[in-house]
């Protein structure tokens, strides 16, 4: 709900409407990266930010774009600071839009008060490392790359994968322990039938008040799609380091975000980088991404779950490319996960969590936690290598271990990583299958966990070493 | 000084801001602009209109604002209290500012400290730039010498007892109005002189096996470290940072991570100094210029980091300066080139971006400072290639001009070998004169293990490819044996756990005693299969001992790696 109300002055000379971009002449004291407002004709607003001024000439990025706006019919107006939202708990329990007016039908949102969307870099000497673990209910994520609090980790995904209800599931059935838990959810660029999806997986959620979320639609203006990630943010900050919740903050999908910022660039003139995009789309990211973490002496967190969907599947695409520099690890979900019927098709050899370290094991999560993932992920290497082994020699020429890895592989695919769509996994559970999984494999090939380990959890029925 | 007229905004675009009506204003001269004072430099003069570059937020910057020519280039105020410190890119102490951060933090009044002077000079002395005036203990690790700034000569007039002064009093006078304080500034695009450069030829001992043993380091060199994203890059640049045996490391993070710098943070105050028994903060400056915080203040802090190393080395210390990662700073001069219209060379990037990073790289070196001592800037380079492409600008210029090439390979590190430091790109231009020091030193055979072990590696490589085809028993028997070397190689010696007390830093004799002790083990299998012992029967056995040795004991001890060697001896003995 960024600010519309009416100005003092108006400025009608319109020298040019390009796309998005709108030329107002003899302006005066306007600053760089104020908020705009249009008034058309008929009575329509538009919203706008000042992207250059230049003596009495100021250019206008318009997020709903231009088409429509006639340059002598047009009243300009600036509101003498950078775009700002209310913050508050009030924004739980609501849906708004890109531009955070509110589309639940329910009464605008009012707030304490008001912050600049753009926000503050966070001082790196005031923060603190993320340490504690947030419970997904997702064995894939909780066993084998925690999401820390405070962490930023993507899915990378593909087109035609579940990505959006894997983002929702956890959305809808995430906890921190023996804390309050919020969640905002943005989606940017997604289809209606998405949308549907996403409302119905967290209304439960937000009625009971713990989330809000913000849709942008696929038919929505492409501009707007800048500003969503960044209203996102001001009211998690706030409801963080303000009022000490733990903040879940789901952006879905980072790719149109990026395609919105190149289509800006392309249409200020700016000269393009790798694939057409920006060469300034890294800061831009990054003024994204670090919006998250944890504070000294506050005890809130901001956490993000951007999610992306890689061009034709490729890692090098600048999408991919910048967010894996600036982000704690990534989740990735493969098409070959999807065809072995596992939900969530989650490729864990590509996968890591860099925070995992800090945020799992004794005190945090489990004590074997984190020397079962390790000998997890070591056993799904060596079963790669089997089958890569197996495809070229076939099946029977593999010797006996090589085929007990295949079948640890298959083991952890189906009955540790698959689960239901409504399934919230303890992490007892989620742990507890992946000794099932390990069993499978003959005990001397356990190296990573000590003995004690393995006599305490491992149930070898039927299972010789 | 003359005060300088104020002159006008005339057009702001992010970070960059036109002024007209600066009279006598010069090129990279600093400037403030607007009501909040914003701080800016001078990067292009046409026909009275300054285009400068802004090291804030410029949010509501309207022309017509005023601003003003500060006289002098950007520089930092050097001094007492560096140490131990955190600060952007262009100075500002982030211990003192707020949690979120603002442009006002840098209008917040500093509080003065006071520090305890011990001079070594006397009243009457002939000085010049480079004297040592006087001592400050500035943390127990490191010894603060106040030297008479490079340019100054003259008799020292007078100098203050010893005893605690406060930072805005004067410590001695030159003549008869040169004035000397604990801090003094320099600009930091300008290197600080030295008496002269002399060849570098002393190893900088890195503590990371891979580095040391294969792609070694001198003091007063250059090294770049090249890697995707998950190979490891930050982490590999935290050990060199934690365990490296530079006197005083100056830690750059330009455009990387906020959480990387709390983890920093949070752990080098607790971690001991091998050397010193201190802890690790008290030998350490931190530069940290976020990715999100403003693009023009990380352009500046590998300057910055660049000249406080510098500041040191005139006091007689090796320094190092680590930059991660170069390639954000040259995002930075894009983005300005970019706003300023200039012309794109290679992908966007400014035409001058190979003759910068020269220039910046070429601040390192071995040296005679001033004052006669011997001393260093030895500077670490990381890049970030977009897509892993090792072609692209950032990425090919700065290996033209750096003498050590640390490659970081995606697979080695798919595998979980860290450090992913590969052997088919790396690179040390410094090998061969290094391997004179260890000759010299006793160890006259140093440069050719050194060869052998990497012809090894990249022997197996070769071998690898081709057993991929044929399989691994087509293959002759010696040829098993080299596979079987590599492999050990790889994880008893190349392999090194960060996370491990025992491994995450390895001494030198340490680290040799594990490499002879594979190459001992390399030996005895070559000598069985030139008797006839089948491959197939070598390989049956366990040599796991050897890749566990490098943990078992501390970083010091060469035992562990020697018993293993003797055990895996006797059982090849055993199978003949």
């Amino acid at each position: 709900m960024i600010q519309s109300r009416s100005l003092p002055v108006e400025y009608s000379h319109v020298t040019s409407v390009e796309g998005p971009l709108l030329v107002v002449r003899g302006v005066d004291g306007v600053g760089w990266d104020e908020q705009a407002v249009i008034k058309l004709d008929s009575g329509e607003l538009r919203h706008g930010q000042v992207l250059e001024v230049d003596r009495d000439l100021a250019v206008v990025e318009m997020f709903e774009g231009g088409d429509g706006i006639k340059p002598d019919g047009v009243r300009v107006a600036f509101t003498g600071s950078p775009i700002r939202i209310p913050v508050g708990e009030g924004w739980m329990g609501r849906v708004c839009n890109g531009r955070g007016d509110v589309i639940d039908g329910g009464p605008p949102v009012m707030g304490a008060e008001w912050r600049n969307v753009a926000g503050s870099p966070i001082n790196p000497a005031r923060r603190v490392p993320p340490r504690d673990p947030i419970i997904t209910g997702m064995s894939a994520v909780d066993g084998l790359a925690t999401l820390v609090r405070g962490q930023k980790l993507p899915i990378f995904s593909v087109g035609g994968l579940p990505h959006l209800e894997l983002a929702a599931q956890i959305a809808a059935q995430a906890s921190v322990e023996g804390s309050t838990f919020r969640i905002i959810f943005a989606a940017m660029g997604i289809t209606n039938a998405d949308a549907d999806l996403v409302r119905d997986a967290l209304e439960e959620r937000a009625q009971r008040g713990e989330l809000a979320l913000l849709i942008n639609l696929a038919g929505d203006p492409v501009v707007e799609r800048i500003l969503v990630p960044r209203l996102a943010l001001t009211i998690a900050e706030h409801l963080a380091f303000d009022l000490g919740h733990h903040v879940l903050v789901v952006m879905c999908d980072m790719t149109s975000y990026c395609e919105a910022v190149r289509e800006a660039a392309a249409a200020r003139g700016e000269i393009p980088g790798r694939r057409g995009y920006p060469g300034h789309l890294y800061s831009d990211l990054a003024a994204v991404y670090e919006r998250c973490g944890r504070l000294r002496g506050r005890p809130g967190s901001i956490t993000q779950l951007p999610v992306l969907t890689m061009p034709a599947g490729d890692i090098t695409h600048p999408v991919p490319d910048l967010t894996g520099y600036i982000t704690e690890g990534q989740l990735v979900l493969s098409a070959e996960m999807q065809a072995q019927g596992v939900y969530p098709p989650f490729e864990a050899l590509s996968s890591l969590s860099r925070l995992m370290r800090n945020g799992a094991g004794p005190g945090r999560t489990r004590d074997d936690h984190l020397p079962v993932s390790a000998q997890v992920f070591a056993a799904l290497a060596r079963a790669r290598q089997a089958r890569e082994l197996e495809e070229m020699v076939g099946a029977d020429a593999l010797s006996e271990t090589d085929q007990r890895y295949l079948r640890f592989a298959s083991e952890v695919n189906h009955s540790m990583l698959n689960q239901r769509r409504d399934e919230a996994r303890s992490l007892d559970d989620t742990l507890d299958r992946a000794w099932q999984a390990l069993a499978v494999l003959p005990r001397r090939e356990l190296t990573m966990l000590s003995a004690q380990l393995v006599d305490q959890h491992l149930r070898t029925e039927g299972v010789v070493g | 000084m003359i005060e300088a007229s104020a002159g006008k905004v005339r057009r702001v675009n992010g970070p960059v801001v036109e002024v007209t009506g600066l009279k006598g204003i010069a090129a990279a001269e600093l400037l403030e602009v607007g009501p909040e004072r914003l701080p800016g430099e001078a990067i292009m003069i046409r026909e009275g209109v300054v285009t400068a570059q802004v090291y804030a937020y410029t949010g509501g910057l309207a022309p017509g604002a005023e601003a003003h020519g500060l006289g002098r280039p950007l520089s930092v105020a050097l001094g007492p209290g560096l140490l131990g410190g955190v600060f952007d890119g262009t100075m500002q102490s982030l211990g003192d500012a707020g949690e979120m951060l603002s442009v006002a933090d840098r209008l917040l009044p500093r509080a003065g400290r006071r520090w305890d002077f011990q001079p070594r000079a006397r009243a009457g002395d002939d000085v010049a730039g480079g004297t040592v005036l006087g001592v400050i203990q500035e943390t127990p690790a490191i010894e603060h010498r106040l030297l008479v700034p490079p340019g100054m000569r003259g008799k020292l007039t007078w100098i203050a007892d010893a005893g605690a002064h406060s930072s805005d009093e004067p410590l001695a006078t030159i003549g008869t109005d040169l004035r000397i304080q604990f801090s003094s500034n320099w600009p930091v695009r300008k290197p600080r002189p030295v008496a002269e450069r002399l060849p570098a030829g002393q190893p900088l001992v890195t503590g990371q096996r891979v580095l040391d043993l294969l792609y070694p380091i001198a003091k007063g060199s250059t090294a770049c470290v090249p890697g995707g994203f998950g190979t490891g890059k930050t982490m590999l640049l935290q050990q060199m940072a934690k365990w490296s045996d530079a006197d005083v490391i100056v830690y750059v993070a330009c455009g990387e991570r906020g959480n990387e710098m709390a983890d920093v943070l949070d752990e080098f105050p607790r971690l001991v100094d091998a050397r010193s028994g201190r802890s690790l903060m008290d030998r350490t400056v931190i530069i940290a210029n976020t990715s999100n915080m403003p693009v023009m203040a990380r352009e500046a802090s590998i300057y910055t980091g660049v000249t406080i190393a510098e500041y040191f080395r005139d006091m007689g210390y090796h320094s190092m300066v680590i930059a991660d990662s170069t390639s954000r700073w040259a995002e930075a001069l894009r983005e300005f080139a970019s706003r300023t219209g200039q012309l794109p060379a290679e992908e966007g990037y400014p035409a001058a971006l190979s003759s910068n990073l020269a220039a910046f790289y070429e601040r390192a070196g071995y040296a005679r400072t001033l004052a006669g001592a011997e001393a260093s800037v030895t500077v670490i380079g990381a890049v970030s290639p977009p897509g892993g492409d090792m072609t692209e600008p950032v990425t090919a210029h700065t290996t033209r001009f750096v003498r050590s090439l640390w490659s970081l390979d995606r697979d080695l590190a798919y595998a979980r070998h860290y450090p992913a430091v590969g052997w088919t790109d790396s690179f040390s231009r410094d090998a061969e004169r290094l391997a004179s020091w260890h000759a010299a030193r006793g160890d006259p055979l140093w440069g050719a293990r050194r060869e052998r072990v990497i012809a090894l590696l990249g022997e197996s490589d070769r071998l690898r490819s081709v057993a991929e085809l044929i399989g691994r028993t087509a293959l002759p028997d010696r040829e098993r044996v080299v596979l079987l070397a590599a492999e050990l190689i790889r994880e008893a010696v190349l392999q090194q756990s960060a996370l491990s007390t025992n491994d995450a830093y390895c001494t030198p004799p340490k680290q040799a005693a594990l490499m002879d002790a594979v190459l001992r083990v390399y030996d005895r299998c070559i000598d069985l299969v030139r008797a006839g012992v089948p491959a197939s029967l070598i390989e049956g056995v366990d040599l796991s001992a050897l890749a566990r040795a490098k943990d078992l004991g501390g970083p010091q001890d060469t035992e562990a790696a020697a018993t293993a060697a003797d055990q895996l001896l006797a059982q090849l003995e055993a199978i003949k």
